[in-house]
């Protein structure tokens, strides 16, 4: 089995066995299949590129072509014990009315995002005065997809004022987990579990 | 039961039935012509339904009998590839009111010992899916690995999941559409207009001097056919080039390319099919709208669906486009239902389904294998 991404295998750790479990931006599928084939989860994907769902399809998952902006509101309410947003929010339109559809959906929620406050990506626009290109963060202001750029403490602001409950906050430097102390600058990588 | 292994074979059943009708009516006898490759297991657990489409037949992987080409659909079904001979007992029925030995117009009437012609019970697709069912049955197949379909096929693939839930356990449903659109109905009343205009049509009542109206057919076939392909694809095809000549003729003869592809379309169609059924199966068709039998609401016809939904649709195709495909979709998300879907590239427009497409394979594979291991 191949290794999960160290945010995915955060959110694996942390989903109780036989959960019905919604990821949207699944890309290939490969935290439904680790899911599916570690806990006897009933994995649902969204998926926006058609060669990542043609893979987690050929893989024999049930993964459907759609946009997170555009293909959420047809999955009922509270339909689903987990939706999963992983690397994905800081590319919707509507980054908060996405997090309001995934607690509609799932009675909690995964999100998983890179920290656009962490130190380099500062020292790059600070000291260069150019768009940040980091390990996390390696295309361009003109090509990149992430069109919604946030930082923790904007995430935790954005929980705050919708009025979210907190669960469960992870973070990573590089593949380690690194400290909740002094997050917003160290870590390049947050992961929250929600609820309403 | 043992079944023949080989290719093909040209079976055929005669039903009592009766088969009841959307129309209210009922059909009796019911003939069944289909083709059957490979074995079934000993637990009855491999077989898969192929419904074809408009024009189509049961010839999908075995020479035609009419034009002696091969089967429609060789690239996706035969020894190792995604419906595996060698894996799957593959069974494919011309549909009821077709016209490749399934009761339709042209076969014979019981009551008057003549052909049927317009005497024939209207059908729907739901009819056909029932006249499938009744062939199971005879078969001794209780419950479908899997059901595929383009097209038509398509529309016969979801209504077996809404028909007979727990008698298919996966649908494989590409190009297709869960109702027709009045830009569906409109085309197609074109071609029966085209047919029935013919002079040679007399109301269907056409069989006894072996006289058909193959020029109303032909036309009806040429429109049809424009709407399979891809502006692109034409384009690409045939742009504004001459047929075998250098310059245009001024006068009606087909100078352009487009037009004797078109007009060869038209004249190799009625050699091998009938226009009376192509009246009913578009009549059919026309009539397709799966969420108004749930009371309106597509989602119903999934409620508690435990099949594995598996959709393609083409982004070239403007008959069944996309969005049809995503209607079914988020019915299905909205029900629940274990539903995987993927609009694939390709330059072919709607016949996209019926060519090479190695993507389309390695999706329809990996989601019946898939199937097969749990």
């Amino acid at each position: 089995m191949s290794k999960l991404r160290p945010d995915l295998q955060i959110i694996a750790d942390n989903i109780s066995p036989n959960a019905r479990v919604l990821d949207i931006g699944c890309g290939d599928g490969a935290l439904m299949a680790a899911l599916r084939d570690q806990k006897k989860v009933d994995a649902r994907g969204l998926e926006i590129d058609p060669a990542n769902v043609a893979s987690a399809v050929s893989k024999g998952l049930s993964v459907v072509q759609g946009d997170a902006d555009t293909d959420l509101s047809a999955y009922p309410d509270g339909s689903f014990d987990y939706a999963i947003l992983s690397q994905t929010l800081q590319t919707t339109h509507r980054p908060n009315a996405i997090l309001e559809e995934l607690l509609r959906i799932g009675k909690q929620a995964f999100v998983s995002f890179p920290n656009f406050a962490h130190w380099r990506v500062r020292m790059s626009l600070l000291v260069g005065g150019r768009m940040p290109v980091t390990r996390l963060l390696p295309q361009t202001w003109y090509d990149t997809p992430n069109i919604h750029h946030v930082t923790i403490d904007d995430f935790r602001a954005l929980v705050r004022d919708g009025k979210l409950k907190q669960q469960g906050e992870w973070f990573l430097s590089g593949d380690k987990q690194t400290s909740r102390a002094m997050a917003n600058l160290l870590a390049e990588h947050a992961v929250f579990l929600l609820r309403k | 039961m043992s079944e023949d292994a080989r290719f093909g074979l040209d079976k055929s059943v005669r039903l009592l039935g009766p088969l009841p009708l959307d129309s209210g009516g009922e059909l009796a006898p019911v003939e069944l012509a289909y083709e059957t490759y490979g074995s079934l297991n000993a637990d009855v657990s491999n077989a898969v339904l192929i419904c074809h489409a408009l024009t189509m037949d049961q010839y999908v992987a075995s020479t035609h009998p009419l034009t002696g080409k091969g089967g429609w659909w060789t690239d996706m079904v035969g020894p190792g590839k995604p419906i595996d001979t060698n894996r799957h007992f593959v069974i494919c029925a011309n549909v009821i009111g077709s016209c490749m030995g399934s009761s339709g117009p042209a076969t014979i009437n019981p009551a008057t010992e003549k052909p049927w012609g317009m005497d024939f019970p209207v059908l729907t697709i739901a009819d056909m899916v029932r006249a499938q069912a009744l062939l199971l049955d005879h078969l001794g197949i209780e419950r479908l690995h899997a059901v595929i379909g383009g097209s038509m096929g398509g529309m016969q693939a979801i209504s077996w999941t809404a028909l007979y839930p727990e008698r298919v356990k996966s649908a494989v449903i590409i190009a297709s559409a869960a109702r027709h659109s009045a830009q569906n109905i409109a085309f197609h009343e074109v071609g029966r207009q085209a047919i029935m205009a013919d002079p040679r049509w007399r109301g269907g009542a056409y069989y006894a001097d072996d006289d058909p109206p193959s020029s109303g057919l032909a036309v009806a076939r040429m429109a049809a056919h424009i709407t399979y392909l891809s502006e692109a694809g034409l384009t690409e095809k045939f742009g504004r080039r001459l047929q075998d000549r250098e310059a245009k003729t001024f006068g009606f003869d087909a100078d352009f390319q487009v037009e004797s592809y078109l007009r060869h379309q038209g004249i190799s169609f009625v050699d091998r099919f009938d226009a009376n059924s192509y009246l009913y199966i578009t009549r059919a068709m026309d009539y397709f709208d799966l969420a108004e039998a749930h009371g309106g609401t597509l989602a119903h016809a999934f409620k508690g669906s435990k099949t594995r939904f598996c959709l393609i649709s083409f982004d070239t195709d403007w008959l069944y486009p996309t969005s049809e495909s995503r209607t079914i979709v988020h019915a299905l998300n909205a029900a629940g239902a274990a539903a995987s879907f993927v609009e694939l590239s390709s330059a072919f427009g709607h016949d996209s389904f019926l060519l090479e497409n190695p993507e389309m394979n390695r999706i329809v594979d990996g989601f019946l294998k898939a199937g097969e291991t749990g």
